[in-house]
């Protein structure tokens, strides 16, 4: 059994708003071992990118956060900016969904991998920019790209830049936020297989946030899927790839699927006015009238969490 | 991906090579496109030779006194004539490019440093420390740039650095507005978290990706805030309360040449012609560069 690096406990994300209390987060509990990868699925706007800044600490100062981030044991929420700091690129790195307006549009590239590179080691410029070129080497960049400024490159090409600057701190946890939205599907699948080699070779945990469950099954080891701010399923990659308890993880995999494209009925919940009950019930098939009371627990069903009144039910219901 | 990089490598050295050429080249297009920044670029480089090499260009001393030959009208020996103390005036002016330049240029060059400073740290910070510095920049502000000259030059007495002291204090809130709001937008980039992901810190990030991207109005603001400065310097020499004679200054000149107007005009028209020439050229360079820099004012893209 590998250690946990990552932990997050009952984590509550909200901001006030003039629109009332956005409540982005409720409740999250999340596991991350190392080397391991964890694919956070659900619709745009569910929460997912507060998340990932929440644990990155890099979240707006209005934001009310409550729970517990435990990285390597220690709880990020407690920690100084100082001390958050030392820990951002070189223990957690983060690329994300835009990389055009991830780089810097004045500074060249090899300049910025170099500036990566140089955060974390306490090393000569040159040093560092002979280092910066063999990581652009490993990303598929050239080398001789170096003095390159982004708006010359790609959107592919600008994502393994946003890569190679991540994996400049050589960090034990990368959260890839969307990483591949952006891209063609071709080259989505030689970035998804860049990080997936950079990943085993530095035995790198991965928060992957995604809203395509195509990339899961690709990618991760478990899976938690996201609705309106609150986890409905969770569990290791097989059992919910194949056997999902919760319809909306059903849904989600059927929307691409034998068939086609079919689409979920109704749009997702607003954060701004999450229906009460299960987050869930106006969407759902099943949905009876305990269903717009209660909350549903998150309870273990077969080997993994699920929060559905009917989880417990045979398959044949759902 | 082998095969590119092969590629890449076999044009490498070839690039590598015309890179200057090619920046040159790059250079003059644009510059073909706005003939005006051209024209007061070239201007102010002629400027800028005329106050470097002043004392090699000068066919006299612009100080040296010769009363046998007063109040000359311009001539082969003395280009521009020559003023009432018998003083080489296309000398004079030489001398006084250099002056009012470097001056003027120190001046900008101690306003934009101080004011990009703290314009930019308040808007990165925000919060209490910007109201600070901006309230601090509104008080600076609400003096009148000539009154405070005057007050200045009446406590420490008329002189070129009690001057600059004066204009320092009237221009530096200029740039820290501008920075303010340059940053203010420019910290909201994806790039500015992106870099505060990969554990940058503060400073850094002021440094390295925000302040780099507030250059173009910075730029234009000084080009701009040179004419002015120029015109400041000769204006307020002129009433006495900068250069003093006899500094071949322009504005001391003018004010020299007042008592001569009718029985020697080229005394008041060369000076006269000299700061116009200058404060022109920055100003069209200033209003060239705005166009030239700012996407928004792009010429039509030809099909």
């Amino acid at each position: 059994m590998k250690s946990s690096l990552l932990a997050v406990r009952n984590l509550d994300v909200s901001f006030r708003t003039r629109a009332g209390l956005v409540r982005a987060s409720n409740g999250v509990n999340l596991d991350i071992r190392e080397g391991e990868t964890l694919a956070l699925v659900g619709e745009s706007g569910c929460g997912k990118t507060i998340i990932a800044l929440a644990v990155m600490r890099l979240l707006v100062e209005n934001a009310l956060i409550t729970g517990e981030i435990r990285f390597r044991g220690r709880d990020l929420l407690s920690l100084d900016e100082e001390e958050m700091r030392n820990i951002r690129g070189r223990e957690i790195a983060a690329i994300f969904e835009q990389p055009a307006s991830c780089l810097n549009p004045v500074m060249r590239i090899g300049e910025q991998i170099t500036e990566a590179v140089m955060a974390h080691e306490q090393c000569p410029k040159r040093e560092a920019k002979m280092q910066a070129k063999e990581i652009m080497e490993t990303v598929g960049i050239p080398a001789a790209r170096y003095r390159s400024y982004p708006h010359e490159f790609s959107g592919g090409m600008q994502q393994r830049t946003m890569i190679a600057m991540a994996l400049a701190g050589r960090p034990s946890l990368l959260i890839a936020d969307e990483p591949t939205t952006a891209l063609d599907v071709t080259v989505q699948a030689q970035i998804l297989d860049l990080l997936k080699e950079s990943a085993l070779k530095n035995n790198t945990a991965m928060l992957l946030i995604t809203h395509d469950t195509g990339i899961i099954a690709e990618m991760a080891d478990t899976v938690a899927v996201m609705y309106a701010g609150t986890i409905l399923e969770q569990g290791s990659i097989k059992s919910i790839l194949k056997n999902p308890r919760h319809p909306y993880t059903t849904a989600l995999l059927g929307a691409i699927g034998e068939g086609g494209l079919r689409p979920l009925p109704g749009t997702a919940a607003s954060l701004c006015a999450v229906p009460p009950g299960c987050p869930f019930h106006p969407r759902c098939v099943l949905a009876r009238e305990v269903c717009f009371r209660k909350v549903p627990e998150l309870i273990s069903v077969k080997g993994r969490k699920v929060r559905c009144h009917y989880a417990g039910r045979s398959k044949a219901v759902v | 991906m082998k095969t590119i990089a092969g590629a890449h490598k076999a044009n490498a050295p070839q690039r590598e090579q015309s890179r200057p050429v090619v920046l040159i080249r790059d250079l003059i297009a644009k510059f073909n496109e706005y003939p005006l920044v051209v024209f007061a670029a070239s201007l102010i480089l002629l400027l800028a030779v005329a106050a470097i090499f002043a004392p090699a260009l000068s066919p006299h001393d612009p100080l040296a006194v010769n009363m046998e030959e007063s109040l000359q009208g311009p001539a082969p020996k003395h280009l521009m004539g020559t003023d009432q103390l018998g003083r080489d005036l296309f000398s004079r002016i030489l001398f006084g490019t250099r002056i009012s330049l470097s001056i003027a240029f120190a001046t900008v060059a101690v306003c934009l440093v101080l004011g990009v400073a703290v314009g930019a740290v308040a808007g990165y910070l925000g919060g209490v420390a910007d109201d600070l510095l901006m309230r601090l920049v509104d008080i600076f502000m609400a003096f009148p740039g000539l009154l405070l000259t005057i007050a200045i030059a009446g406590m420490l007495g008329p002189s070129m650095q009690n001057l600059m002291l004066a204009m320092i204090a009237t221009s530096w809130v200029g740039y820290a507005r501008i920075a303010r709001g340059a940053v203010l937008s420019v910290k909201e980039c994806a790039f500015v978290e992106a870099a505060r992901s990969l554990g940058s810190g503060g400073a850094r990030i002021l440094i390295e990706h925000i302040i780099p991207n507030i250059v173009h109005p910075i730029i234009v603001l000084a080009t701009l805030n040179m004419g002015q400065t120029i015109l400041s310097i000769a204006g307020l020499s002129f009433l006495g309360l900068g250069a003093q004679p006899p500094a071949p200054e322009w504005g001391v000149m003018l004010n020299e040449a007042c008592s001569f107007m009718g029985l020697a005009p080229h005394l008041f028209i060369f000076p006269g012609l000299a700061i116009t020439v200058a404060v022109m050229a920055f100003n069209f360079l200033g209003d060239g560069l705005r166009d030239m820099l700012d996407p928004r004012f792009k010429k039509e893209v030809e099909i």
